[in-house]
């Protein structure tokens, strides 16, 4: 019931306020120079104090980088990058680490509070270790302690690098080498942070662990790095959601995701992304192209993703599973809105090797204004999947006669054994419904607002109760200015 | 109440409602009847507001403000409650959930607190036993799967928790079975109140067996051919609606 009950009066009280996240917060950067070449991986290799097989791996991947072309099988429009016209790291200055909150700059405290994510209620009340990356540094981790005591490790890639370079050098590009593509190289060469997760064997993470990504300084390219290792029989459920400042300039991410569950192992990946869309007519906005892939690699492990995409100008993102374990599960769950002049082609991969895997995929696509959403997918069972089951769900929702909608389903089998099943709608918002809700009392907004929230109910109730909320007013928010 | 003064409408560019009055006063009830294609749905609609019904001549006041001038979603928070005749689906959206949202869009505008969920859950179960509406049937999604009879059951529910000053009911006997016709009846007798106007449009007789009317409107050829009392009623339902349509020189 929870999922779509109080979206109504949560959009109102939002209501008004565009792009409520659209403000700078004035810390200085200690950038690298502008620009791209071997010296600027140094130069971050360097400020991260990172071992030398790092910045080897670094310099491999920018050498292959400097030769690859970008990607053009999509269907995003966008001008072409100037990769040279960009900084490659920025971090918020500060003499040393700090300890505990206090420590923390004042105006970064007072950035999240107006992100309504105070760390000091979050703390206290909510149960949730926030990792929280500002720029591109982890400038803050609570609930360290908690966590310690199970044995659990959270904190930055960059930590983990120093305090934990055995696991890092085992499982860092190991679901998705550095030759993996375009961006992934990319982010091979130039990453500067991200969330690293371990949980150790038979242990259950007793929260929910939770990242918020925030692009801040101008022009800084985000290029995060997040690994999560969930060992044999343990469980986590890690949660990422980002805000970013009103901009002119777009901006580019390409991050980097890698999971990895052993035996009987499950993760649970959900994702927000409120990044800056860009205004009504297509300026600015964040240019998103993100890698992120898990790996089952133990017998009966599962891996879910949950996405619900709503921001950024240009999104490219296929959150993917290799499935290599007997029995093991790869779940798809996405939602994603695209407005006025959004792009987004998104989609997932399942890999089946191993026998008996199972995967779900569930995609909800939204457009309104001008914006082309496009859900890309590739089913794929290999000759050892032997009784591999798959079920796609697509359907897509438009809004207004001036979106597109797509859907781009790809399906190779070469196991006579597995069964695929894959089903695809597209309807538009009914006239119907919406004077319906109108006659009701409902304003225009907040009647798209439910219908929408109702044609996304599926995807909503598998993200963990906190996010759903957020979620829920963020779908009433990008919609805003659609109808009417 | 409502003052409807030689009303027309067009859709789609074509005439359907050509000079229509109707006087309706608070604690009044009337029905509209008439054959197919007469133009009662088109009269409901306008009266609630919906797009693509083009008033060109005429007026309607509404407790003494014009009509025209507020949107949907203002007339329904001022009072105005249209029963549907085809209640919409809205698949993912519970049907408790959506009554709340809506009464407290109502209660908004009204200047009255908004319920939060166990006072809204009290006021529902009040209504609900009122209906013979089961829990169950408010869990699920908003209309989806409910039988014909349980729409319509769900949207006198509506009426209830929405306690509108005007109620129009757009065939709200139509696909009922005698009994759940009866359930509904004894649903809007109980809503009727000095305070409360109530416009029933329907095809048949049988409904005003069990509502009884003040007053009877037969509409035809877009307008009002003929009004009386509740005895009208049981004529109409002797003789057709044959003659009527003839006087105004149109067939329906």
């Amino acid at each position: 019931m929870a999922a779509s009950v109080d979206t109504a009066e949560t959009v109102q009280s939002i209501a008004g306020d565009k792009y409520k996240y659209g403000f700078i917060t004035d810390i200085e950067s200690e950038t690298a120079p502008r620009g791209l070449n071997e010296d600027t991986v140094r130069f971050i290799s360097a400020k991260k104090n990172e071992p030398e097989w790092l910045l080897e791996w670094r310099l491999k991947a920018f050498r292959l980088w400097t030769g690859m072309t970008e990607p053009s099988w999509s269907k995003l429009g966008y001008p072409p990058i100037d990769y040279q016209d960009a900084y490659y790291y920025s971090a918020p200055k500060r003499k040393e680490a700090p300890k505990s909150l206090d420590e923390i700059d004042p105006e970064l405290l007072k950035t999240y509070e107006k992100l309504g994510i105070p760390l000091r209620e979050q703390e206290m009340l909510a149960g949730v270790a926030v990792d929280a990356v500002f720029d591109s540094v982890s400038v803050a981790t609570t609930f360290r302690k908690k966590l310690e005591e199970k044995g659990i490790i959270f904190c930055s890639i960059s930590e983990a690098v120093q305090n934990h370079p055995e696991l890092v050098k085992k499982y860092l590009g190991s679901v998705v080498p550095y030759s993996d593509n375009f961006f992934a190289t990319l982010n091979s060469a130039v990453f500067t942070d991200g969330s690293f997760v371990y949980v150790p064997e038979g242990v259950r993470c007793p929260m929910e662990l939770s990242t918020y990504f925030r692009i801040n300084a101008a022009q800084t390219g985000q290029f995060e790095r997040t690994l999560i290792i969930a060992d044999k029989g343990s469980y986590v459920s890690y949660l990422e959601g980002c805000t970013a400042p009103m901009r002119d300039e777009n901006q580019l991410h390409a991050a980097v995701v890698e999971l990895i569950a052993l035996d009987d192992a499950e993760i649970k990946y959900s994702t927000v992304q409120n990044w800056y869309p860009g205004d009504e007519n297509g300026k600015g906005g964040i240019y998103n192209f993100v890698t992120k892939r898990g790996a089952c690699r133990g017998r009966n492990s599962q891996i879910s993703w949950t996405q619900v995409e709503t921001g950024s100008a240009i999104t490219w993102k296929y959150p993917s599973c290799i499935l290599q374990g007997e029995n093991s599960v790869g779940k798809f769950y996405s939602i994603a809105i695209t407005n006025n002049y959004q792009q987004a082609d998104t989609g997932t991969k399942m890999i089946h090797i191993g026998k008996n895997t199972r995967s779900t995929i569930v995609s909800k696509g939204i457009s309104a204004g001008k914006a082309q959403n496009t859900y890309r997918g590739l089913v794929k069972i290999l000759p050892g999947a032997a009784n591999a089951r798959n079920h796609t769900q697509c359907d897509s929702l438009l809004i207004g006669d001036k979106c597109g909608a797509h859907t781009v389903p790809y399906i190779e089998t070469r196991n006579r054994t597995a069964r695929v099943e894959h089903e695809a709608t597209t309807s538009k918002i009914d006239a119907d419904q919406l004077f319906y809700c109108m006659q009701r009392g409902l304003s225009a907004e907040d009647s798209v607002s439910l219908i929408v929230n109702g044609f996304c109910k599926q995807v909503l109730q598998e993200l963990p109760m906190e996010f759903a909320v957020e979620a829920q007013k963020l779908v009433g928010i990008s919609l805003e200015g659609s109808v009417g | 109440m409502l003052e409807v003064k030689n009303l027309h409408v067009t859709v789609d560019g074509q005439p359907i409602l050509k000079g229509l009055d109707l006087s309706v006063g608070a604690g009044e009830v009337h029905a509209i009847m008439g054959p197919n294609g007469s133009g009662k749905s088109t009269l409901a609609y306008v009266l609630a507001g919906r797009e693509g019904y083009e008033v060109t001549e005429g007026s309607i006041l509404y407790q003494g403000r014009d009509l025209l001038d507020l949107s949907p979603e203002e007339r329904a928070r001022d009072g105005i409650f249209l029963a549907f005749q085809y209640p919409v689906e809205i698949p993912g959206v519970g049907t408790n959930s959506f009554l709340k949202t809506a009464v407290n869009a109502v209660r908004k505008h009204r200047g009255e607190r908004e319920l939060d969920a166990m006072e809204f859950m009290k006021l529902m179960r009040e209504k609900r036993d009122l209906l013979g509406v089961n829990e169950e049937m408010l869990r699920r999604s908003l209309n989806v799967g409910f039988s014909g009879g349980e729409k319509k059951r769900t949207e006198i529910l509506q009426m209830a928790l929405l306690d509108p000053k005007l109620a129009v009911l757009d065939e709200t006997d139509s696909g009922l079975d005698i009994d759940a016709l009866k359930i509904v009846a004894e649903g809007v007798n109980a809503l009727r109140s000095p305070d409360r106007a109530m416009v029933l449009i329907t095809h048949y007789q049988r409904l005003l067996n069990y509502i009884v009317p003040d007053k009877v409107h037969v509409l035809a050829a877009g307008c009002i051919a003929k009004s009386g009392g509740k005895e009208l009623a049981h004529q109409l339902e002797k003789e057709g609606y044959g003659d009527l349509a003839g006087k105004t020189g149109a067939a329906a």
